[in-house]
């Protein structure tokens, strides 16, 4: 390896992706959360449209998350009645993890007592957890000091009743203060289910790539937590807690707050470090998002539909300096949505999609595959969401048009072949093109077949009200000349 | 095109995916219409 940092990547080496069923959690999603609360009767229809964990698991567009197949192999739709043969919880990506032992994850990960869960739920969590391939990585005596009396627990004040499926009691989250709304039970039950989710998919990546976990220097969180307290609200930092989780006893870390996009400036600030010399190793981490679980439930219900939205995911990738062989990260061809190209979607794809290939002389029709927003429309149109990659990709390929590039008769079929159906759970971040980085490495190397995969993401920076923008990222990963 | 929603108020809801709030604001008024309230949303 020459000393000149330029030449020493950065490449994507690892990427891994969990699932976890958390069907329980459902009611403590934001809008189940509220519908509830205005109208309890809710409960019996809800309840009893969850699924169970093997329902989950073979739900197609989970096992292309999870890589046991490419989403422009699943099915056609619907997905909601097919089950993927074959499935398995442990897949080329990750895990799909069930809800009890996530439940014992998030207290094998609780610093501050917050979590407690029944003894009985606690013994079976320890015991499976034990088993786990990953087990001996986590601190599993914190769940004997998460153990209690559910009931009693549940009825401590301002704390939150955990159940497992729908109405099955089996602990409570407390809060940390009681006068700081930040510290309270709902804040702290989405943190902790972010940090747990992050940390079983850094341990995948960590310990399913015999990576050396002191080898790594420095975890960027992207996910769209708020961690903090009331002086502080959202001021970070997961991404040094997942580390210390995950045992990563040399590294440090910050967050990089981005709303759904900030998995892509993460990973170019990461390539950035690395490029720079500043760092050797770094990871990129996210965890689940609880509120946005059952967000759609009330599509599902209506179209008789079990609630889709049960399950957290988690995401984590490495990034280093050049090994030979893992994708690269085109630094120079990095796009960005600017604050003069305003909010119309088709110039936020034109900064995002065209701009940096015209950069670097690459037309579009070089790029294999675009990930873009991959949102499950299985999930999203009973509510009257609507297809977002379908959306997304279309003005791709009117993009490619305009460009001259191809025909209009050829629109159908770029998307068809450079795009793909969404297929991510509604994980906000993780769906905004996070979810294929895996599925990129797979195709950017080895007999993957492809030479360019673009990951463009975009963040609604309208919904915090201190702007009326948008924000996007994308970044062109390619096959390692080197010998992918 | 003016008077196509001349003396009409409209409130203008846009998608991010799909067509942002200001630019449907941008079409109101080019066609008369007088824009009450515009806004974007993410829906996912």
């Amino acid at each position: 390896m020459g000393s000149d940092v330029s030449e020493q990547g950065p490449v994507v080496s690892q990427a891994r992706l969990v699932l976890a069923h958390a069907p329980g959690m459902v009611r403590h999603g934001s809008k189940p959360a509220r519908e509830l609360e205005a109208d309890p009767d809710l409960a019996e229809a809800l309840f009893g449209s969850l699924r169970t964990f093997e329902e989950a698991m073979a739900y197609p567009p989970n096992q292309a998350f999870l890589g046991a197949l490419h989403p422009r192999e699943l099915p056609e739709r619907p997905w909601v009645s097919a089950s993927a043969d074959g499935a398995e919880r442990f897949a080329p990506h990750g895990e799909h993890m069930p809800e009890e032992e996530l439940l014992g994850l998030m207290a094998a990960v609780d610093e501050f007592e917050l979590l407690t869960l029944g003894e009985e739920v606690c013994e079976r969590a320890a015991a499976a957890l034990d088993r786990h391939p990953l087990g001996e990585s986590l601190d599993l005596d914190r769940l004997g000091a998460a153990a209690g009396d559910p009931e009693e627990a549940a009825e401590r004040p301002g704390s939150l009743p955990l159940h497992l499926g729908g109405e099955h009691l089996v602990g409570a989250m407390h809060r940390a203060d009681e006068e700081d709304v930040a510290l309270h039970a709902p804040v702290l039950l989405e943190n902790l289910a972010a940090k747990a989710t992050a940390t079983l998919a850094l341990l995948h990546l960590v310990r399913g790539a015999d990576i050396d976990p002191d080898s790594i220097d420095y975890v960027i969180g992207c996910g769209e937590e708020a961690i903090g307290d009331r002086y502080q609200r959202g001021g970070g930092n997961l991404g040094k807690s997942v580390a210390a989780a995950a045992g990563l006893g040399e590294a440090s870390g910050a967050d990089l707050k981005n709303f759904c996009a900030a998995p892509i400036p993460a990973l170019v600030v990461a390539a950035s470090l690395v490029s720079a010399g500043v760092f050797q190793r770094v990871a990129v981490v996210a965890g689940g998002s609880l509120p946005k679980l059952g967000m759609k439930f009330e599509g599902h219900l209506k179209h008789e539909m079990p609630v889709l939205e049960d399950v957290l995911a988690g995401a984590a990738a490495l990034v280093e300096r050049d090994d030979g062989g893992s994708p690269r990260i085109r630094l120079d061809a990095v796009g960005r949505h600017t604050v003069k190209a305003g909010g119309s979607n088709d110039r936020i794809m034109r900064a995002l999609a065209v701009e940096p290939l015209e950069r670097v002389g690459i037309e579009m029709l070089g790029v294999d595959d675009y990930a873009t927003e991959l949102h499950n429309p299985e999930v999203t149109e009973p509510q009257g969401s609507g297809n977002v990659p379908e959306r997304n990709y279309k003005i791709i390929a009117a993009l490619a048009k305009r460009r001259g590039e191809i025909e209009r008769d050829d629109m159908d079929s770029f998307v068809a072949e450079r795009g793909m159906p969404g297929y991510s759970p509604t994980q906000g971040h993780i769906a905004s093109a996070l979810c294929y980085l895996p599925h990129a490495c797979r195709r950017l190397t080895g007999e993957g077949g492809a030479e360019r995969v673009m990951m463009l993401a975009k963040g609604s920076l309208f919904l915090g009200r201190m702007s009326e923008l948008s924000d996007g990222m994308s970044v062109l990963l390619e096959r390692n000349p080197n010998g992918g | 095109m003016r008077e196509l929603l001349e003396g009409k108020k409209v409130v203008a809801l846009g998608e991010r995916d799909g067509v942002s709030g200001p630019a449907i604001e941008a079409c109101i008024k080019a066609a008369g219409g007088e824009v009450v309230l515009s806004a974007t949303e993410c829906f996912v």
